[in-house]
C-alpha cells in the first residue's frame, strides 16, 4: 500500500513538473443528462481536431480538461469556470452549450486573464458581454434570417410563426418577422408555446385556422421535434399546402433517423450539414465519426468545437504559450479559414463567426439514409441580431 | 362550433393517451400503496422493447406490443421480488428514494445500451396517416389510442370489480393481515397486481410513443404529468383516473389552442383547485 501511495505521489509530482509547458483548455458542456448527446458532439469535434493536428501547438502541449454541466445552470457554470481557472490553471475556457451558462462565466474572464471560445450558445448578446469572448458556432438570428427570404421567394405572403417560449425561440420569432416583413410579407400571427409542450395537435389546428400560407417554427433539437413534425403531417397541414420553414435545429442529423419519412421535404436553414460537400468536411467527418463511435450521433456542435479548437490553436501560436487573454483575442480578430462548413471569418468587431448559411431539404440517399441536402447558399452571413442587443 | 368540436376531439385523444400511460401508476399507488416513481422507467423499457422488436427485428406492431409487455414484466419480476417487496408498507420517503434510484439506474443503463438518440416504434400502414372527420383531420393513431384507452378502462374495471381475483385485491388493500389470515396468499396478489401495473406501463409507453418520444430521459421527463393524473383522479380509482385525464386533457388542449402564451398556467391552476377541493382526488375515498 505504501509503495502504491508513493508511486501515486511520484506520478503526481512528475505530471506537475510537466505542467510548465502544458497549456490547459477547460471545456464546459453537457456530458451527462438529457443533453449528453450535444456534449458528446463537443468532445467528438475536439478529439477530431486533436487526431488531425496532433496534441502540440508549436512547442507547447495542449491538454483538455472537461467539466460536466448537464443542464442550463448559470451559478454552477460560473463555479465550474472558476474552479477551472483557479485550481486547474486553464488558459482557455471553451464549450458552453446554453446561453445562461456562457453569460455567467464571462464575468470571470477579465480577472482570470482567460479568453472564452463559445462552441454553441447562440444568443447574440454573449459576445457583447465581454471583449474576451470569441464564438465559433452561430446565432439564432444568423440562421433564421435567410429562411424569411426563402419563404417570400417561394410565394408565401402570409406567414405564421410558432416558437418555443424561451430566449432562442423569441430570437427566432423576431428574426423571422423582421426578415419576412422586410421582404414584403406579412406575419399574421405569432404564437409562443411552452417548452414542455408534448401535444401539438391543438396548435396545428390553430395554424390551419389562421389562414397563413407558410409556417415558421423554432424548437430546440430534442424529443419534441418528433411529435411536432408528426403533428404537422397528421393534422393535414402538409396536405393543405401550408409550407414548413424552420432552422436546422429541428432536423439535426442525430434526430433524422427517428423523424424518418415524415421529415422528407422539410426546408431548413443552418450553418452546417454533416453531408456538406467539401474535401475539408470529408476529412472532418471521417475523424469525428471515429471519435464519436456511432456515426448516426454526429451533429452540428461537433463542427463548432472543431473550429473552436482551430481558433484556440491560433491564439496559442500568437501568444507563444504565454497567458495573455487580450493578445490572444486580438490575434484571431479577422482570422479567415476554410472550415468543414465552408469559408468562415471571425468578425473583428463582434468576434462572432461570419459564415455561409445553407438552405437544406431533408432527402433520402441511395442507401435509404436521411440527410440534409443543401439547395442554396447565403454567403458571408454576419449576425443581424447584434443590432438589437441592448448596450 | 367547429372550433369547439375540434378542441373536443384533441382533448379526448390527448386525455386517453394520458390515461393509458398513467393508469398503471394509479394501480400501484392506490392498490399497493407504493409511490412508484419508476413508473415512467417501466413505460420507457416497454417502449424500447417495442422499438427494438419493430425496427431492428422487423416484427409487426402487434407482436412488438406483446414483446414489450412480456419483456417488461419479465424484467420487473426480479425487481419486485428483491426491491419492491422490501418497501411495501414502508414510509413514503423510503419508497420515493428507492424508486427514484431505480429510475436513475434505468436511465443510465438505457443510455449506455441504446445511446441517447430518439427511438420510434414504426406504425403499421393501417395506423399511419390521418382520417378526415369532416370538420377536420386527425391522426389515425390517435383514434387507435382512444380505443385502447377505453379497452384498458373497461378491462381493468372488470378485473377489479367483477372477478374473484379483484375481490382478493380489494381485500388485501383494505386489510392485508386479515386477508392473509383468511388464507389468501397476499404476496401472490401483490406480485400479480404489480405485474399488471407494469404491463399497463409498458403498453402505455408503446401506445404513447407518438406523443411522448422515447429517449433515456423519458423516465423523468413525464413523471410530473403521471403523478398529477393520479393525484387529481384519486389513487387506485379507474373512473377517477379516466375523469381526471379527460378533464386535464380538455383544460390543457383548450388553453393551448386559445392562449398558448400562458403556457401551462391553466393546467396547473386546475390541478391546484381540484387538489384543494378534493384532497384525495376526484374519486378518492376519504379516510
Amino acid at each position: 500500500m505504501k509503495k502504491l501511495l508513493a508511486a501515486v505521489f511520484a506520478l503526481a509530482a512528475l505530471s506537475n513538473a510537466a505542467y510548465a509547458d502544458t497549456i490547459k483548455i477547460g471545456v464546459v458542456g453537457p456530458f451527462s443528462g438529457p443533453f449528453a448527446l450535444q456534449g458528446k458532439n463537443f468532445k467528438a469535434g475536439i478529439d477530431a481536431w486533436l487526431s488531425l493536428n496532433g496534441k502540440t501547438v508549436g512547442k507547447d502541449e495542449i491538454a483538455i480538461v472537461y467539466r460536466d454541466l448537464p443542464q442550463a445552470d448559470p451559478a454552477r457554470s460560473k463555479s465550474l469556470a472558476q474552479e477551472l481557472v483557479v485550481r486547474e490553471g486553464v488558459q482557455y475556457l471553451a464549450g458552453f452549450y446554453f446561453t445562461p451558462d456562457a453569460m455567467a462565466a464571462t464575468a470571470l474572464l477579465q480577472q482570470g486573464n482567460v479568453p472564452m471560445v463559445v462552441m454553441n450558445a447562440a444568443t447574440s448578446a454573449i459576445v457583447a458581454s465581454s471583449p474576451l469572448v470569441v464564438r465559433t458556432s452561430f446565432t439564432t438570428w444568423q440562421t433564421t434570417t435567410p429562411i424569411a427570404q426563402v419563404a417570400k421567394d417561394q410565394g408565401v405572403t402570409k406567414a405564421i410563426t410558432l416558437v418555443s417560449d424561451y430566449g432562442p425561440g423569441i430570437d427566432a420569432e423576431n428574426a423571422f418577422k423582421t426578415g419576412f416583413e422586410k421582404a414584403g410579407g406579412k406575419v399574421v400571427e405569432t404564437i409562443r408555446m411552452p417548452l414542455s409542450t408534448n401535444d401539438f395537435a391543438p396548435l396545428m389546428q390553430r395554424i390551419k385556422d389562421s389562414g397563413a400560407e407558410g409556417l415558421f417554427t423554432f424548437l430546440p433539437s430534442g424529443p419534441p421535434t418528433l411529435a411536432f413534425v408528426k403533428a404537422y403531417n397528421d393534422n393535414g397541414l402538409k396536405a393543405a399546402g401550408i409550407k414548413f420553414y424552420a432552422t436546422g435545429d429541428l432536423t439535426q442529423e442525430s434526430d433524422l433517423p427517428a423523424l424518418g419519412e415524415s421529415a422528407l421535404g422539410l426546408q431548413t436553414t443552418y450553418h452546417y450539414a454533416v453531408s456538406h460537400e467539401s474535401p475539408e468536411n470529408k476529412t472532418f467527418v471521417a475523424a469525428a465519426e471515429r471519435a464519436i463511435g456511432n456515426p448516426a450521433e454526429l451533429s452540428f456542435p461537433a463542427v463548432s468545437a472543431f473550429d473552436g479548437m482551430y481558433v484556440i490553436s491560433k491564439m496559442i501560436e500568437a501568444t507563444g504559450g504565454k497567458q495573455d487573454a487580450k493578445a490572444a483575442v486580438e490575434a484571431v480578430k479577422g482570422l479567415s479559414w476554410t472550415s468543414p462548413r465552408g469559408p468562415v471569418t471571425i468578425d473583428p468587431d463582434s468576434r462572432h463567426i461570419t459564415q455561409n448559411i445553407y438552405l437544406r431539404e431533408v432527402a433520402k440517399d441511395a442507401n435509404g439514409k436521411y440527410y440534409n441536402k443543401e439547395l442554396q447558399t447565403f454567403e458571408k452571413q454576419g449576425d443581424p441580431g447584434l443590432a438589437f442587443v441592448k448596450k | 362550433m367547429q372550433t369547439v368540436l375540434s378542441i373536443a376531439v384533441d382533448a379526448l385523444a390527448y386525455g386517453m393517451v394520458l390515461f393509458v400511460i398513467s393508469i398503471g401508476l394509479s394501480v400501484t399507488m392506490g392498490l399497493m400503496r407504493v409511490v412508484n416513481l419508476a413508473h415512467g422507467a417501466f413505460a420507457m423499457i416497454g417502449g424500447y422493447f417495442a422499438s427494438y422488436a419493430a425496427r431492428d427485428l422487423g416484427l409487426g406492431y402487434g407482436p412488438a406490443i406483446l414483446i414489450a409487455i412480456i419483456g417488461t414484466v419479465i424484467i420487473a419480476i426480479p425487481v419486485e421480488r428483491f426491491l419492491y417487496r422490501r418497501i411495501y408498507g414502508a414510509p413514503e420517503l423510503t419508497q420515493v428514494l428507492m424508486t427514484i434510484g431505480i429510475t436513475f439506474c434505468v436511465i443510465g443503463i438505457t443510455n449506455y445500451a441504446f445511446g441517447p438518440t430518439l427511438k420510434t416504434v414504426p406504425l403499421p400502414p393501417a395506423l399511419q396517416g390521418s382520417v378526415d372527420l369532416g370538420f377536420r383531420t386527425i391522426a389515425t393513431h390517435r383514434i387507435f389510442a382512444i380505443a385502447c384507452g377505453l379497452a384498458v378502462a373497461g378491462g381493468l374495471w372488470f378485473l377489479i370489480e367483477r372477478t374473484s381475483f379483484g375481490i382478493r385485491i380489494r381485500a388485501a388493500v383494505d386489510n392485508a393481515p386479515m386477508t392473509a389470515a383468511l388464507g389468501v396468499r397476499t404476496e401472490v396478489v401483490y406480485a400479480v397486481s404489480f405485474a399488471v401495473a407494469i404491463a399497463l406501463a409498458a403498453f402505455g409507453g408503446v401506445i404513447g410513443a407518438e406523443l411522448l418520444p422515447l429517449e433515456p430521459y423519458y423516465a423523468l421527463r413525464y413523471m410530473v404529468t403521471f403523478l398529477v393524473v393520479v393525484s387529481v383522479g384519486g389513487a387506485g380509482s379507474i373512473g377517477g383516473a379516466l375523469i381526471a385525464c379527460l378533464l386535464l386533457g380538455t383544460i390543457d388542449t383548450t388553453a393551448r389552442y386559445l392562449a398558448p402564451e400562458y403556457g401551462e398556467f391553466f393546467f396547473y391552476l386546475a390541478v391546484i383547485l381540484i387538489v384543494t377541493l378534493f384532497p384525495r382526488g376526484l374519486a378518492g375515498r376519504l379516510k
